[in-house]
């Protein structure tokens, strides 16, 4: 009998809108439901337009949304200041971003560190972690490369490396192969099948390529702001 | 988030693109620097003149004929101040306005238990000792007995000039030892020597009855002159000099030695007081009568007028610079949008971002003002030691340019690290 595993993101009526010039509000998300359980690899899946990239946002506690509520880890953060979710973002995300966003003229190790310098964690445990993850995301000997030294494959996994250093309860990953080629992108999608198996991450992947999609274990398609499907994937 | 860390970005930053921090902190660095040259240098001047008067006598009251309504040399300088540092301000006198033999003879009767020595001088023009070849450039002076008392000359030979040698009208002369030197080989060989003076038009013979010893004065920016042609004093009884002038009998003006236990400034009130009955009913002039105290604090004043325009003009420089720190910042922090809505979406609130810009820009302003406090303590020792009087800035101007940079970075720098600190982080991330 499997455990009843705890639910990590707890979504219910979920709605965006934004304000373009009055009187007129733009409805993006029509009172969107998600539920995701620790452990989970699910993916988002939408054209643009879809409102994905909105969705992504409130997902990872870079916007609010207009109603609805939002249960992140146990904590209802729907309603949170922007303080708060800066708070949450440290140590409850981990973003992974389609462009990388190392900072530049800092050493990997440095980068990894970043999340933990922002959470108040002393240095030389943040030292000992990077150098932990980088391990695990076998990015081990060029620790003190910067992201100028290196090819997008390694600076992704550097980025994956970054995501995990507060230990998040997601890690949240927006197009991560995008801007990489196909063997490249090959084995940091390996990289997170992974983390998944071997460490239990749960991940949310964000992406409009179908075949990615497939490869998690759940992919929800978004269309026109609203879920449309829910289904098991888990082809690799 | 760790200070020294956000040091330690800053510094990395600066590191990696030398050339545009260098010139961001160049209108620091010039800021700094003239300020720190322009004190040390001020210093220096003000301790050059302030020794030098006080080697010409610090006790001493100079009292002098000054017009009622005068022509001024400088804003805020006066005639007294003017004539000690040579200026010639005196206009058109008659006899009747000189300071006469019997209002000093009164002065003394009146204040004599106060004065140690009264004494006169005044030029007859420049000359030449010759003889055959040897020769001596010498400035020619009529002066009174206590001239020696109160210039604090020391006698090397003989004896000075005395009031028999006045009432006569006596061509008699104290010359220097380089004269003495120059004419007879030897300064005691000169002693009851006759000596041939030649002036503009005429030929006068003295005969030596004192040799003095010549000191240099240690006087700023004046040109060297070689030690042959050196122009030493040569001193003769006023009567005498008044005699080859055809100089009327009264003064313009005379020093007075006040007593070891009397102020200066105190007597010199009293003595003004004491003229100002006699030119009552002058209409152009009137008797002042100041101590180099006094002279010496109108200097200051000077000086420290000056210098505070000269601070205002730094201080415009540095306002120039800490504006072109934050011009700096702002286009450095909008290359970084994408960085900061990467940090903001690490987890770093609005006052990590804010304080880390400040941080930058406080430390771009305090390496600036560093360097401009080495280029300012080059310049300012430099300068002072071509003036003759190497000064070296106290730690206290070190100190408050220290501070101002910094003070500069955070003000200069507030803006920026606050529109840094205000982006939207989905934006930023946006931003291409």
């Amino acid at each position: 009998m499997s455990e009843e595993k705890q639910v990590i993101i707890q979504m219910k009526g979920i709605r965006k809108s934004f304000y373009i010039g009055q009187p007129h509000e733009l409805e993006i998300l029509h009172g969107i439901g998600l539920s995701v359980r620790k452990g989970e690899f699910v993916s988002i899946v939408g054209a643009s337009g879809s409102g994905k990239s909105t969705l992504m946002n409130i997902i990872g506690a870079l916007d609010r949304p207009t109603s609805g509520e939002y249960i992140l880890d146990g904590v209802d953060i729907s309603k949170a200041g922007d303080g708060e979710l800066s708070g949450i973002r440290n140590r409850k995300i981990g973003f992974v971003f389609q462009t990388f966003n190392l900072i530049p003229r800092t050493s990997a190790l440095k980068n990894v560190e970043l999340p933990m310098l922002y959470s108040g964690t002393s240095k030389s445990l943040r030292t000992a972690r990077a150098k932990e993850l980088l391990e695990i995301v076998e990015m081990g000997e060029r620790m003190s490369h910067q992201p100028s030294e290196l090819s997008g494959g390694q600076k992704q996994r550097v980025a994956i490396a970054r995501a995990m250093a507060n230990d998040p309860a997601i890690i949240l990953a927006d197009e991560p192969t995008g801007a990489l080629d196909s063997e490249t992108g090959r084995l940091v999608m390996d990289l997170f099948h992974k983390l998944h198996r071997e460490q239990g991450k749960t991940i949310v992947l964000i992406t409009h390529n179908q075949e990615l999609a497939l490869e998690t274990e759940r992919i929800l398609t978004l269309r026109d702001g609203n879920f449309i499907s829910d289904e098991k994937g888990g082809q690799v | 988030m760790d200070f020294i860390e956000n040091i330690r970005l800053a510094v990395t930053g600066l590191l990696s693109n030398k050339m545009r921090a260098l010139l961001t902190m160049l209108g620091i660095i010039i800021g700094i620097a003239a300020v720190i040259t322009i004190v040390t240098l001020g210093d220096a001047i003000t301790s050059t003149v302030s020794s030098t008067m006080e080697e010409m006598g610090g006790k001493n009251i100079t009292v002098l004929l000054e017009e009622k309504n005068p022509e001024v040399v400088l804003p805020g300088m006066s005639q007294t101040l003017g004539v000690s540092m040579g200026f010639d301000i005196m206009g058109n006198m008659a006899e009747s306005d000189l300071i006469s033999d019997e209002m000093i003879g009164q002065l003394w009767d009146r204040y004599g238990d106060e004065i140690q020595a009264l004494s006169m001088i005044e030029q007859v023009g420049n000359g030449k000792a010759q003889d055959g070849r040897a020769y001596s450039n010498l400035s020619v002076s009529g002066v009174n007995e206590d001239y020696e008392k109160s210039e604090s000359l020391t006698l090397l030979e003989g004896r000075f000039i005395n009031d028999r040698d006045i009432d006569r009208a006596v061509n008699v002369a104290v010359i220097s030892d380089k004269t003495a030197e120059a004419i007879f080989g030897q300064a005691d060989k000169a002693l009851a020597q006759e000596i041939k003076v030649h002036m503009d038009t005429e030929i006068q013979t003295y005969t030596v009855v004192g040799i003095y010893e010549y000191e240099e004065l240690v006087m700023p920016m004046t040109t060297q002159v070689a030690e042959e042609d050196v122009r030493t004093a040569f001193y003769i009884p006023l009567s005498t000099a008044r005699k080859q002038t055809g100089a009327p009998d009264g003064c313009k003006s005379f020093t007075l030695m006040a007593k070891q236990n009397i102020q200066p400034s105190e007597l010199a009130d009293k003595v003004e007081n004491f003229f100002d009955v006699y030119y009552r009913d002058n209409v152009n002039y009137r008797c002042s009568a100041a101590s180099m105290d006094t002279i010496i604090e109108q200097m200051d004043d000077i000086m420290g007028t000056v210098s505070v325009a000269i601070a205002v003009i730094a201080g415009i420089s540095l306002l120039v610079g800490g504006i072109g720190v934050m011009n700096i910042m702002l286009v450095s922090i909008t290359e970084r949008t994408r960085e900061i809505g990467t940090r903001k979406a690490l987890g770093a609130t609005n006052g990590n971002i804010r304080i880390q810009f400040v941080v930058e820009a406080v430390i771009i302003c305090l390496i600036g003002g560093i360097i401009g406090i080495i280029l300012g303590i080059l310049c300012g020792v430099f300068g002072s030691s071509v003036l003759g009087y190497p000064a070296f800035p106290g730690i206290g101007i070190i100190l408050i340019a220290v501070t101002f940079s910094m003070l500069i970075g955070v003000f200069f720098g507030y803006y920026p690290a606050n529109k840094a600190a205000r982006m939207d982080p989905i934006e930023a991330l946006r931003y291409e």
